[in-house]
């Protein structure tokens, strides 16, 4: 049991450092410093320097694009990430689609979708959620019926409404889960399908955030039609693939080296801004008490995704543990957001995004900490409310 | 980085398990508590001769297995589970400790007895005003020709009963709270002007209030350096909390795991209760906080050999944590119980008891949040 770097750790560091500093694009990172609207190409900039690079997607198999690194080595990466401050790769095709397409698809369709993926060509998005399935997924409404064409081919007739879409607008295409089934019990009767984006009868409607962002969306279904083709694994059988996806979403999900990078920013603005004693806010004793224990809170939580790691790389793949790193990792995002918009005083309340990006108005670290709070509420509801991860620990871990 | 064990430690702690579910269950925990004694020297005897763990920590050129600070966390959590009160911790952890840092020229034989199960140590250094400021001694000893007199009052010496030596912090110089002049000796506890009033304390272990009257000492009872005591002792004591966060995680894992079968097996409401979402919950939450308080054990027994501020504020946050930890996690394996919980004959309540008391051990949570605060964010925050 220890905690040291080994001299090959030591130089591997050494190297994504360097790697980060020479590569990642400059225009992103002024676009990011300025606090300007991301394009879709932003998003994407980052994504494609990795893929030539061949560091997109570490924790796939090696076969189809992994890196075969250590766990120490994925720690240091997503640490080395987080402290230049990188904008992350998209999760929707890297984490969440490819690992239900290597698990579960056909040779065919791994061959089919996992470059696009790897290589940023292609944009997926998630359809899960429904106006009447929430935290109760497998409710879901959207139907999916067989019929055979005039071409001799069979097809999905696919009709509903997903919605909390993140990024649909700029969607090429997108893993639906659809009922095939209405007539067995919920989870019995869903299928996994792949949908192109661009199919008649599709229609993306933006919803709009409290701090005025678009990032998701109503994705409506008429009479969309899908070749059976598209669909991974069994007919029926899509919620084992939805619930190994939930798996994968929710590792990822603890955001340890983003919070330590967080922390460090919010002990910066607590050390600019002035209590009421006058002195730093960081030497008023509630406001240091406060940080001080999130910042033992994400000790604890770095520390158990470790363990977690540790246990992975002994062949076990993400289990219902992940579920503690869900809830733990969104509590602590929400903490450092709340003492954040705290810390910012009575420069928490400018709402500068109609204004464009040159606006100014108080100290640049106020500027959008009001915006992240209203919008970090989201964490703790999406990819299964911290209720619903409750629910799992109890069932699987506690055998309740 | 890794946080697997050897195969030396899954041994230890198979070993460690398995004799305490033979001779360390409930009920003979329980009447051992309330003997006179108030333990079992032969379990004592048997931890040296028959398992030989008395050695765990201590290299093997000293008569040990060759193990450290994961050894002892080991041992502990195991301990945790049983809630043992033979004094591991004072003997092995904090006396061991302080020979093996000190260098001190009688330390090998020491440590002979020690891991023989011939010499019982017990740690005076609470006094009444001082609260958890190690340096906050009115206990004095004042050079004498060559050696020194002790006089002072020290309070709730846990294990003192039991021992063969004391090892007494008291002061040699400098003012009251002074960091310089803190000394460590080591005082046979049968010396004239050593008088103790012995007891047992709320968790099953027994203590005294030691008195120093013009006590005799040599030279050779000094501990490490004269007057620069306190790192040594700030060591040794953060050693002494991995350990105690390690048993917390044996007893915090009884709690939790206790209450999950309590509550699958009570009906109410003609159902297990464990049915009722909101007890599955309390459960998880509880379940959380034991995952949290492991993580710390091992984050803090790792940075157990760094640099004394960094080890500090390591061991501070792991104290935190399992104080955090202990209060949730006991309060509501009470609560789940219900009324049974309250009653001295199911276990459930004496496990909550050991978890409170563990709440103070070597500092309060509260204690432990400010010393994490002036080592982060430094004395000007």
């Amino acid at each position: 049991m220890n905690l040291d770097f080994s001299p090959e750790d030591a130089a591997f560091r050494e190297e994504v450092r360097t790697f980060i500093a020479e590569n990642y694009p400059k225009d992103l990172r002024a676009k990011q410093d300025s606090g300007e609207q991301l394009s879709k190409d932003d998003y994407l900039a980052w994504h494609k320097v990795l893929a030539k690079k061949g560091w997109v997607a570490p924790s796939w198999p090696k076969e189809f694009g992994g890196t075969d690194w250590t766990p120490t080595q994925k720690y240091i990466w997503s640490e080395e990430q987080a402290r230049a401050d990188t904008i992350a790769v998209l999760p929707f095709g890297v984490s969440m689609l490819a690992p239900v397409i290597y698990t579960f698809g056909t040779e065919e369709q791994k061959k089919t979708f996992l470059p696009g993926i790897y290589n940023g060509e292609v944009w997926w998005c998630q359809g899960y959620s429904e106006p009447g399935a929430g935290s109760d997924l497998a409710s879901l409404k959207t139907k999916a019926e067989r019929v055979k064409e005039d071409d001799g081919k069979e097809y999905y007739i696919v009709n509903g409404q997903k919605t909390w879409t993140t990024l649909g607008q700029f969607a090429d295409w997108g893993f639906f889960l659809v009922k095939t089934d209405p007539d067995v019990k919920p989870q019995a009767g869903i299928s996994f399908l792949l949908i192109d984006m661009k199919s008649p009868g599709i229609e993306v409607r933006p919803i709009i955030t409290l701090e005025g962002g678009h990032e998701v969306n109503d994705v409506f279904l008429d009479n969309v039609k899908v070749p059976v083709e598209n669909r991974i694994f069994h007919e029926n059988q899509g919620w084992t693939c939805a619930k190994a996806l939930l798996a994968h979403e929710r590792s990822g999900i603890a955001g340890v080296a983003r919070s330590k990078r967080g922390l460090e920013r919010l002990r910066e603005m607590a050390t600019t801004e002035m209590s009421d004693l006058g002195g730093p806010l960081l030497t008023d004793t509630f406001f240091k008490r406060k940080v001080a224990e999130l910042e033992i809170d994400l000790t604890a939580l770095e520390f158990t995704e470790l363990r977690t790691l540790a246990g992975e790389s002994s062949g076990k793949g993400p289990g219902p543990e992940s579920s503690i790193l869900k809830i733990k990792g969104t509590e602590i995002q929400q903490r450092l957001q709340e003492l954040a918009l705290e810390a910012a005083g009575h420069y928490g309340a400018p709402f500068l995004r109609d204004l464009g990006h040159n606006a100014n108005i108080g100290p640049s670290y106020a500027d959008g900490v009001a915006g992240d709070y209203f919008n970090g509420r989201k964490t703790s509801i999406y990819g299964g409310s911290n209720e619903i991860q409750r629910n799992i620990i109890a069932k699987m871990v506690l055998g309740l | 980085m890794d946080f697997s064990f050897t195969d030396e430690q899954s041994m230890l702690r198979d070993t460690v398990a398995s004799y305490l579910a033979d001779n360390y269950a409930f009920d003979a925990r329980r009447a051992a508590i309330k003997s006179e004694a108030g333990w079992r020297p032969e379990v004592w005897k048997a931890f040296a001769e028959e398992l030989g763990i008395l050695g765990a920590p201590f290299s093997e050129e000293l008569g040990g297995l060759g193990g450290g600070p994961v050894d002892n966390m080991v041992v502990m959590e195991e301990f945790g589970k049983a809630l043992v009160v033979e004094p591991y911790m004072g003997t092995v952890v904090i006396g061991g400790g302080f020979l093996k840092h000190s260098g001190h020229a009688a330390a090998p034989d020491l440590i002979e007895k020690v891991i023989a199960g011939d010499a019982i140590f017990a740690f005076a250094y609470a006094e009444p005003q001082a609260r958890y400021t190690w340096q906050d001694l009115k206990t004095t000893a004042t050079k004498d020709g060559t050696g020194y007199v002790i006089n002072g009052q020290k309070s709730v010496v846990i294990g003192a009963p039991w021992a063969t030596h004391l090892i007494v912090t008291a002061r040699t110089g400098g003012g009251q709270r002074d960091a310089q002049g803190v000394s460590v000796f080591l005082v046979d506890k049968n010396a004239k002007g050593v008088t103790t009033r012995d007891y047992p304390t709320v968790d099953g272990q027994r203590a005294s209030e030691v008195t120093f009257e013009n006590v005799s000492v040599g030279v050779e009872a000094l501990i490490g350096a004269e007057g620069h005591g306190l790192p040594l002792v700030e060591k040794v004591m953060d050693e002494a909390i991995a350990a105690t966060c390690a048993e917390a995680c044996g007893v915090l894992r009884r709690l939790q795991e206790g209450t999950v079968e309590y509550t699958r097996t009570r009906k109410q409401f003609g159902v297990p209760i464990s049915s009722f979402q909101v007890l599955q919950h309390r459960m998880v939450d509880m379940f959380i906080q034991l995952e949290q308080s492991i993580s710390m054990t091992y984050m803090a027994t790792i940075r157990l050999s760094e640099e004394a501020h960094e080890r500090a504020q390591a061991i501070s946050a792991a104290k935190v944590q399992i104080g955090k930890a202990c209060r949730f996690v006991g309060q509501n394996a009470v609560q789940l119980h219900g009324g049974m919980a309250i009653t001295d004959e199911m276990a459930i309540g004496h496990y909550f008891k050991r978890a409170t008391m563990i709440e103070g051990v070597f500092g309060s949570t509260d204690h432990h949040l400010a010393r994490y605060e002036a080592l982060s964010f430094g004395k000007a925050a």
